[in-house]
């Protein structure tokens, strides 16, 4: 991502508006995901009646209406919430670590290795869980976290800033590597396997129950925590190591903060739902598109929007062609694809 | 490179082609069925050709065990590698599958017939090439599979052996249909498929295809008989609103017994607005002959109908 160092000096130039209007954004950009999270749960592909829903006087156990509500719609709503806040978060402090536009949140290979533990877990349907997280979630987890620390160990030296360029081409290597991982072993398989394993490659937000969510909350909530402290370094770094470091900010410690939320965020969120795409990549330029650079307020506004995006994308997944559904990843990159093609040429 | 394997392959094919000419039973210019296979690639009419089918390939599981049930085992001279069923097929080589058939290996078999799954178009236009005649399938409904074994007793030579495997088959299924025969039909789910321990990524029985029939054959009512499509894929929501009476989940490779089951069956206690899960109604069954439309279905049909109707079978 190119930075003109104008941008610089407009964003340290004016940090008084900036606490208006970073609450101006937030409530504007929080107002839409609550929307989003409030209407989701009321639509689906079959009428359900709210009153009875709510009517306590009904066992839990025998009342579908309240079934479908809590059990069905809104793990659903929470789960699209917390991985599209997750992923466009994530997509915001990848494009500026990594200072490139095309970046996202599978750029470090982290999905990838998601995607072999989870493939493997399917194809040798391994019975090992931990609390709240089922085979599939918890290897895809493992998965993540081998790669992570490969790519962490290949880019960072000792007390010296990450090289950029050998985090890109570690993440694409294994990337590429972990496909091939993945196509050998579903030509190791049955069909039905290879289809079920294409299939978890879709996405999938039906987790039927919070148990899935409350699995990776944990490291959502350090991710998050971690993003927090990021933005202000985030704005320096995305123009630029040199710049940065002369203007104080301690290049190394804020890139492996960078790297270590990004990677548990990711990981979160493809252990829950698999490798949803675009998400990362589409919500954050968005946003920039509608509140500028500066990312301690494109961090946060992502976040929401990427919640809202995704809980949207899910609600037309689920009703489009009811009863059944269309795989939530072809929704999100079928409305993102054209989209982002439209903001490149508006750009351009 | 591509082109230098294609060269490969059409040498490899012309000498398949020049060796089974040189066999003493080829004295006429031009084999009948290389000019069958060439006029018609994909599927060819067993009455032009009077003379059976001695080594055949079989790339279908399914096709393997009615070939075997029919009597027409000895003929058989290869098998996919997904094939394990009879015992007598695992003795034989393996020559690939649907994605990764082995041409080359098929070619220097020297089969006279290959039977092929519908979509392999490109082996059979190469196997067309060499001369060598195919058998395209599909799998279908209970129809397609008493048509393909109908076919495959005209091509082994063996019609009144097929003719009497498929009647004892159709006994089979009747005898299955006559004992639930007056039962209320119950609202039965039919998983093929799921994430071990947990509710996501289930493959169920939509309303086209044999295992559809096979339920209904069963005295079943499958809940989604109204999707027309061999599989779907429910959500929880659409689960909860189907509101099925039994749920027969059928595991084919993984025996699902003991603490497994013990497992399993807590997965669906999340949805326990389900008749099926409140009654306890849901059933596990393991073996890949409830999946292979094969010879088996007969059993696999009465396996289905105990479940359902264990009443019926004491």
């Amino acid at each position: 991502m190119t930075v003109s160092p104008s941008a610089v000096a407009r964003v340290e130039a004016a940090p008084r508006p900036i606490r208006l209007r970073l609450t101006l954004t937030l409530l504007g950009y929080g107002a839409i995901a609550l929307l989003a999270c409030l209407v989701a749960p009321l639509v689906g592909s079959t009428p359900i009646s709210l009153s009875r829903a709510f009517d306590r006087s009904i066992p839990f156990a025998d009342n579908v209406d309240a079934q479908i509500f809590f059990l069905a719609r809104m793990p659903r709503v929470a789960a699209s919430a917390l991985v599209g806040g997750g992923l466009a978060a994530t997509g915001v402090v990848m494009q500026a670590l990594l200072r490139n536009p095309l970046a996202d949140p599978f750029t470090l290979g982290i999905s990838g290795g998601a995607a072999v533990g989870a493939m493997l877990a399917i194809v040798f349907a391994t019975g090992a869980s931990l609390g709240p997280l089922t085979p599939v979630p918890l290897a895809s987890l493992v998965g993540a976290f081998v790669v992570g620390v490969i790519v962490y160990a290949l880019g960072t030296r000792p007390r010296r800033p990450m090289s950029t360029a050998v985090l890109l081409l570690a993440g694409v290597t294994l990337n590429a590597f972990c496909w091939a991982v993945i196509m050998f072993l579903q030509y190791l398989v049955d069909f039905a396997e290879v289809y079920r394993t294409v299939r978890w490659l879709m996405g999938d937000l039906d987790i039927g129950g919070f148990g899935p969510v409350v699995g990776v909350l944990p490291l959502m909530v350090v991710a998050f925590a971690l993003f927090a402290a990021l933005p202000s370094s985030l704005n320096l770094l995305s123009v630029g190591a040199d710049i940065a470091a002369t203007r104080g900010v301690d290049v190394a410690r804020t890139q492996r903060l960078a790297f270590v939320s990004a990677a548990l965020a990711t990981s979160a969120a493809v252990a829950l739902a698999g490798p949803i795409g675009f998400i990362g990549i589409v919500v954050p330029h968005l946003v920039r598109l509608m509140t500028g650079v500066d990312h301690r307020v494109v961090l946060p506004a992502s976040a929401l929007f990427g919640a809202a995006f995704l809980v949207g994308c899910d609600l037309v997944a689920r009703t489009i062609l009811a009863p059944v559904e269309v795989p939530v990843g072809i929704v999100t990159a079928m409305i993102g694809g054209p989209f982002f093609l439209w903001l490149l040429v508006r750009k351009a | 490179m591509a082109a230098r394997a294609k060269g490969l392959i059409v040498l490899v094919a012309l000498m398949a082609c020049g060796a089974s000419d040189a066999t003493p039973s080829r004295t006429r210019d031009g084999d009948p069925g290389v000019t069958l296979a060439r006029a018609n690639p994909t599927w060819f009419a067993p009455r032009a050709q009077p003379r059976p089918a001695t080594r055949i390939v079989s790339l279908v599981p399914a096709l393997t065990e009615m070939l075997f049930a029919i009597g027409a085992g000895p003929q058989v001279a290869a098998v996919s590698s997904y094939d394990d069923f009879p015992p007598e097929a695992k003795a034989l080589p393996r020559v690939g599958a649907l994605l990764d058939p082995d041409v080359e290996r098929i070619l220097a078999l020297r089969p006279d017939l290959v039977l092929t799954y519908g979509s392999q178009d490109a082996l059979e236009a190469q196997l067309a090439r060499a001369g060598i005649r195919t058998f395209s399938y599909r799998h279908g409904g209970l129809d397609a599979l008493f048509q393909a074994m109908r076919d495959l007793g005209a091509v082994t030579g063996r019609t009144t052996e097929a003719a009497r495997k498929a009647n004892e088959i159709r006994q089979q299924l009747e005898a299955v249909r006559a004992r639930v025969r007056g039962r209320p039909r119950p609202r039965v789910l039919l998983v093929f498929g799921r994430e071990p321990q947990t509710l996501r990524q289930l493959y169920v029985s939509g309303g086209v295809g044999f295992l559809h029939e096979m339920l209904d054959l069963a005295g079943g009512a499958n809940v989604f008989a109204d999707i027309r499509r061999e599989s779907v894929q429910p959500s929880s929501e659409t689960l909860l609103t189907r509101m099925p009476e039994v749920i027969l989940e059928i595991h084919e490779t993984r025996m699902i017994a003991g603490a497994d089951a013990v497992r399993e069956r807590a997965a669906w206690r999340a949805l326990s607005a389900i008749p099926a899960v409140r009654d306890g109604r849901i059933h596990f069954l393991n073996g890949d002959y409830l999946t292979v439309p094969g010879p088996r279905i007969g059993l696999a049909t009465e396996a289905f109908a105990r479940a359902i109707h264990p009443e019926a079978f004491r």
